[in-house]
């Protein structure tokens, strides 16, 4: 169980305990902290420490009776499934044309599409602060999902590449030489065998929009206030366990959204024969 | 069809597989073009914009611009002459006329420290001024119009492009002569910031390569059952909203939360620590953050590594930590280093965590970035900083693309 040779030496297993134990604890440093929020949102009173004195929802009811919390939870939703829309179309489109074979610069390209991942966020969101005053696009929807979009499609492009590394180019010539015409041939052929990437780009376009804050702090004003913007102030301000009790809602959206990406991945390796 | 082709059909055919792939070629781009475009719009453009406010300097030339051409044949070495100064009036009348005297006081108070409310205050008399000799009317008014030094401040600072805010963010500045200085030491502050965040940068990726490598190691090792089982506990705080994770290290970390709790009870102080808006508290944050980000990398790696490496050093007789350190760890190299750069790369522009989680002496290089934008106003010490640290993350990003190829990241 321990995966070792059966030639292992004493000494040997020894050190492979220790080494199990001592990643026992990474993963406990990893887990801890989430999981240890999550009580503190059953609080009945509003503080945030243990032990707890009594459990209630009262956090939660609060949380969906507060005006501010729910607006809030509006926009992010509304903000995030925009971008996610726009940031598939972008994203799947330059993925399909970068999977080409012999595109130009390709690894050039590539590394510049995916560059708003890497540029220190609040660079990106001071620039936009600035071209978007010009635009009147600042305190506005719009402005927001545009940003979220640049800041998103990169997930897209990579999570689709990905599922196009392994994909065979001469399907589509077979699906082109029996007649069929390119939408045909997307539509039967390559849509369905990158669509678990497509998904996982969706699902990671989405998480990055609905987690955002620092552009939102810049480019936002308090109308558009999203979710994080919403725990960002709480938690500078005034620790409430309504912060703790959206952060349970958040790890539990996380979790899902997990196990959906492990299923798909899984999914894509058995459709294209690669599962280890 | 016969077998044998002429040269010209030959020919044809060669130019239309050329034209073929030049379609597909153009379709290819076509595809990617969108993205390009709109990158290019909605990234790249706001970039650039910062990167030209960081030396744009438009407040001293657009409002005193009779005084600047006064000052254009000026010596620089004695004051100026009543031409100045009348020039200088008539520009402050238009300055206060159109309320912008603030603006060019707030640009000399960068230099200067009380320079804005003695324009202002210049602003106002100017207004009432009538008739010269505007110079000695100045000198009455403070001492600042007597000093040489305030006017070879005004002059640079009337410059259109300035190289002002670059080196101030290097605590740096223009000496009396023109030569660069470093800027006196109770002003010098972002050669520390920079340092600063060098260094959190630097210890998180260590931290994370420290906690990362055994676990990846052993989950590479495991049964694919298990290592998939305890992925999950890898891969939940990867999606869990990093707002939500830096929650909860400062519930963790607060003086009343548990790990006080736990270090009170079992002893080991006797007194609460502090540990939230602290160093400790941040890299302890951050390195939770980064963890999964050098993780990755490394497992992906290892679980190429065929095991038959080290079988085969150990029977030829290598013991086995020996075979571990000359065997399988060099082949972790490409994983180690990806892993590392990128969360290294990503450390250097973390804002959120440190603002949070540590305390004032632990904010690294974006905050300053923030704080200059929304507190201070003062854009162009913002875009400077921004400026610098973009350099140093798209260098570093170049080498990441070097060694390990953008095409290769994976998530998840």
């Amino acid at each position: 169980m321990m995966g070792l040779p059966p030639y292992a030496s004493p000494l040997e297993r020894l050190w492979r305990l220790t080494l199990i134990l001592l990643c026992a604890m990474v993963l406990l440093f990893l887990i801890t902290p989430i999981i240890a929020i999550m009580p503190l949102s059953f609080n009945v009173e509003p503080y945030f420490t243990y032990p707890m004195p009594g459990l209630s929802l009262r956090w939660y009811e609060d949380f969906f009776t507060d005006a501010r919390w729910l607006d809030a939870l509006k926009s992010s939703f509304f903000i995030a499934l925009c971008a996610t829309a726009l940031s598939m179309v972008f994203g799947t489109l330059a993925a399909l044309g970068l999977s080409r074979a012999n595109f130009p610069q390709r690894a050039l390209v590539m590394a510049f599409l995916i560059s708003p991942m890497i540029v220190p966020v609040v660079i990106t969101a001071v620039g936009m602060y600035f071209f978007f005053a010009n635009l009147g696009l600042n305190n506005t929807y719009f402005g927001i999902i545009l940003a979220h979009t640049a800041l998103a499609t990169p997930f897209v492009v990579i999570t689709v590449t990905a599922t196009l590394i392994g994909f065979d180019q001469s399907l589509i010539r077979a699906g082109a030489s029996l007649g069929a015409s390119p939408l045909t041939v997307f539509h039967k052929v390559t849509f369905p065998l990158i669509l678990p990437g497509m998904i996982s780009g969706a699902l990671f376009a989405f998480i990055t929009s609905f987690d955002e804050v620092v552009v939102v702090l810049f480019i936002a004003s308090p109308d558009q206030r999203t979710l994080p913007r919403q725990m960002f102030s709480g938690i500078r301000e005034q620790l409430s366990p309504t912060i703790a009790a959206a952060a349970t809602m958040l790890v539990i959206t996380a979790a899902l959204m997990l196990v959906t990406v492990e299923l798909l991945r899984r999914r894509s390796e058995r459709l294209r024969g690669t599962s280890s | 069809m016969s077998v044998t082709t002429s040269p010209l059909l030959q020919g044809s055919l060669k130019a239309r597989l050329r034209r073929a792939e030049r379609v597909q070629r153009l379709r290819a781009i076509g595809l990617v073009a969108p993205l390009f475009i709109f990158i290019l719009i909605t990234f790249v453009v706001p970039i650039i914009i910062l990167m030209t406010r960081s030396v744009d300097n438009p407040e001293v030339a657009e409002n005193l611009p009779l005084t600047m051409a006064a000052l254009s044949d000026w010596d620089a070495t004695t004051l100026p002459d009543e031409a100045v100064f009348a020039a200088l009036v008539e520009d402050l009348k238009t300055a206060q006329a159109s309320r912008n005297t603030g603006l060019v006081g707030k640009r000399l108070n960068y230099e200067i420290s009380g320079a804005r409310s003695k324009l202002l205050q210049a602003g106002r008399a100017a207004e009432k001024m009538t008739a010269g000799p505007y110079k000695e009317q100045f000198l009455e008014l403070d001492d600042l119009w007597g000093k040489v030094e305030t006017w070879q401040v005004i002059q640079r600072a009337g410059e259109k492009i300035t190289s002002f805010y670059l080196l101030k963010s290097l605590d740096l500045q223009r000496g009396v002569d023109g030569a660069i200085v470093q800027v006196s030491p109770d002003q010098r502050l972002f050669v520390d910031v920079f340092i600063r965040t060098l260094g959190i940068s630097t210890m998180v990726t260590v931290a994370t390569l420290l906690l990362g490598f055994p676990l990846a190691y052993i989950l590479a090792t495991l049964p694919v059952r298990h290592s998939n089982l305890l992925m999950i506990f890898v891969l939940l705080p990867f999606w869990t909203s990093l707002l939500v994770r830096t929650t909860a290290w400062v519930v963790v970390l607060q003086t009343e939360g548990p790990i006080n709790d736990l270090l009170l009870w079992t002893g080991l102080t006797d007194e609460r620590l502090q540990l939230i808006f602290s160093r400790f508290g941040t890299i302890v944050a951050m390195t939770h953050i980064q963890l999964p980000f050098t993780l990755l990398p490394i497992y992906s790696v290892m679980k190429t590594i065929s095991p038959n490496y080290v079988r085969a050093a150990r029977s030829l007789g290598s013991g086995p930590f020996h075979a571990f350190w000359t065997i399988y760890f060099p082949q972790t190299m490409p994983g180690i280093a990806a892993g590392c750069l990128l969360t290294f790369i990503l450390c250097l522009g973390y804002y959120i965590t440190p603002a949070l989680v540590g305390g004032p002496t632990d904010q690294m290089i974006s905050y300053f970035v923030a704080l200059y934008t929304n507190r201070e106003l003062n854009w162009g010490q913002a875009s400077a900083l921004g400026g610098i640290l973009l350099l140093a993350t798209l260098v570093l990003y170049a080498v990441y693309n070097r060694l390990v190829g953008i095409d290769k990241m994976k998530l998840g």
